[in-house]
């Protein structure tokens, strides 16, 4: 049973990454990249990270890749590509040979250290995990105890980025004086 | 058994005929209910509807016209079956059935009776077996149910896309932006709740609210209760936040081109949908199946036992939301707009952050034994605060925009 499910959620999260790469229409690229994040949520909740599968539900595929879609369709740029046309000459090549190297790497890492990746939750505090609501208590106390540094510079991160955004996208009286 | 099927009691240990049969039944019961359910309401709306606009409303099709709704869907099924030229093909037939397969599943999170009482957490007896009368009680009950509403925009919103013509593509980009901005102040709302009950199962947070006194509409301070109905009709697309299918400027919004069992479907989950919100507000807000009780005085049904009594209360509760969805649509006229955008983002989001803000600081003063009155007046100022700084926000980009004549 275990193995069919991480099977086909392999194979959903597989098929939908290959799409991504594959579509030549932004649109189904965007909707192959759900079914990625559906499978991936799906071995969330078979390592028992049920609070973990729900948030990359709500936030990639219910925000994000919304998003995505939205400005897809907003800027009307949902006509199909020609895949043949390469903008940056050698492009392709350079990728392959990334990619590939990436598989290599990750597949000698986990060769090398299979101990690391079939430890769950390590540095978690692991007692308790009986209880239903154990996820969000020990996300809670990593997050915001453990890690509260690093996580509350992220989200100045996120700030800075949102703020950046505002302004480089605001025409100032000054610009639009010297356009007219 | 791995964690994934983890998720109902009856299939911990060994996997036996009986528990499989009894999860099978649920899943037959859920989908006939819900299918049954979403008949009877369009009838409802249809009648309450025509009783207040002083007409008759349907009254030929079976008694007081219950099964004008078949009828129609039967007529629907033998109509002609159209694809634009222009469509997206496959993307235009898979749309339907990304609309009304969330409707459905966010039903199976939802308690549908049981045995609260006496300690009891909602276990019924069916067959020899403990069990809920509830498809699924995952952990992260309540965050499943956000994530399907979350998904649910994919359906309008691909329809839309995918048929080639341009009202419905208007239709869709209003959606997506409608749904992912209320998301957010329906998420809130739903922390609130979840900060007070300190779970996330469903079936745990209507196990802990007894009494009228401990129902989350009471402990979270009622504001929640008001952002999640309001921020929960803009998620339905229901009036007065029908923009995503505006018949006065948009034809017919995000499924103009749609014709036959495919609309069915879009029109199937619409109504699904309200119903499970409405069930979604009963269970988090208003006790779920719990029959309704004052201090220690219950009010009990006489004749019907315990276990089915639950059931009896929630139908109760769930048609008194199901009302209001009607006299909302019967009453209120639609939002323009910049209207909705406002008060999504200026009003809900910021209000509902506020007082989520407000409870933590309580359940942070309790912990430390804080003065209550203190803790209280420290969040109010820091709220009125946080409000005079985002209206001192509003009027200088008000101000610039007004100067600038910028076009955003």
């Amino acid at each position: 049973m275990e193995l069919f499910v991480f099977v086909a959620a392999a194979l959903m999260a597989v098929v939908g990454s290959l799409g991504v790469v594959t579509r030549s229409n932004p649109v189904h690229a965007a909707m192959s990249l759900v079914l990625t994040l559906f499978g991936v949520a799906v071995l969330f909740v078979q390592q028992g990270a049920h609070f973990l599968a729900a948030v990359q539900i709500i936030v990639y595929a219910g925000a994000i890749v919304v998003l995505f879609l939205f400005v897809i369709m907003l800027l009307g740029v949902d006509r199909a590509e020609n895949l043949r046309i390469e903008p940056l000459a050698g492009q392709r090549i350079v990728a392959g040979a990334v990619g590939a190297a990436m598989v290599g790497l990750l597949t000698a890492a986990v060769l090398t250290s299979e101990s690391a990746v079939t430890v769950s939750g390590q540095g978690l505090n692991s007692t308790a995990l009986d209880s239903p609501d154990a996820n969000v208590k020990q996300l809670a106390e990593s997050i915001f105890g453990d890690n509260v540094f690093a996580f509350e510079i992220t989200s100045v991160l996120l700030l800075v980025a949102v703020v950046g955004t505002v302004i480089l996208a605001r025409r100032l009286p000054k610009q639009a004086e010297a356009t007219q | 058994m791995g964690p994934i099927l983890a998720i109902d009691p009856l299939l911990d240990g060994k996997l036996l005929w009986t528990p499989l049969l009894i999860v099978l039944l649920k899943v037959l019961v859920v989908f006939v209910v819900g299918l049954v359910a979403t008949m009877l309401m369009v009838w409802f709306e249809r009648k309450v509807i025509a009783g207040m606009q002083n007409r008759v409303g349907p009254n030929k099709a079976g008694p007081f016209g219950l099964l004008q709704t078949l009828a129609d869907g039967t007529k629907l099924f033998l109509k002609e079956d159209l694809i634009p030229d222009r469509a997206d093909r496959f993307v235009f037939k898979l749309a339907p059935y990304l609309a009304f397969v969330p409707a459905f599943l966010a039903f199976a999170i939802i308690p549908l009776g049981g045995d609260y009482r006496n300690g009891n957490g909602g276990m019924v007896e069916i067959f020899g077996h403990q069990t809920r009368v509830q498809l699924a009680d995952p952990p992260v009950g309540v965050l499943f149910a956000l994530a399907i509403s979350a998904i649910a925009v994919y359906g309008i919103m691909l329809a839309g896309w995918a048929s080639g013509s341009k009202y419905p593509l208007l239709g869709s980009v209003r959606a997506s932006a409608q749904m992912v901005s209320y998301e957010a102040a329906l998420g809130l709302s739903i922390a609130c709740v979840l900060l007070v009950a300190g779970t996330m199962s469903t079936s745990g947070i209507v196990n802990l609210q007894g009494s009228i006194g401990n129902w989350n509409v009471v402990t979270t301070g009622f504001v929640p209760f008001f952002i999640f109905v309001i921020a929960a009709t803009a998620e339905l697309n229901r009036p007065p936040f029908d923009l995503v299918e505006a018949e006065q400027e948009l034809v017919g919004g995000f499924n103009t081109e749609y014709a036959s069992i495919r609309f069915a479907l879009f029109y199937l989950a619409e109504f699904m949908n309200t119903i499970t919100m409405s069930a979604l507000i009963v269970t988090l807000f208003f006790g779920g199946p719990q029959p309704v009780s004052i201090g220690s005085t219950t009010l009990d049904i006489p004749l019907i036992p315990n276990a089915l009594e639950g059931t009896v209360w929630l139908l109760l509760k769930v048609l008194v939301f199901l009302y209001v969805y009607v006299w909302f649509r019967a009453t209120l006229p639609r939002f323009r707009y910049d209207q909705l955008m406002d008060l999504g983002w200026k009003l809900l989001i910021p209000a509902s952050l506020g007082w989520f803000m407000l409870l933590a600081a309580q359940r942070v003063g309790e912990d430390e034994g804080w003065d209550r009155v203190v803790v209280t007046t420290v969040t109010a100022l820091v709220l009125i605060g946080g409000y005079a700084l985002m209206q001192l926000a509003m009027k200088v980009s008000r101000d610039n925009r007004d100067r600038d004549g910028a076009s955003f």
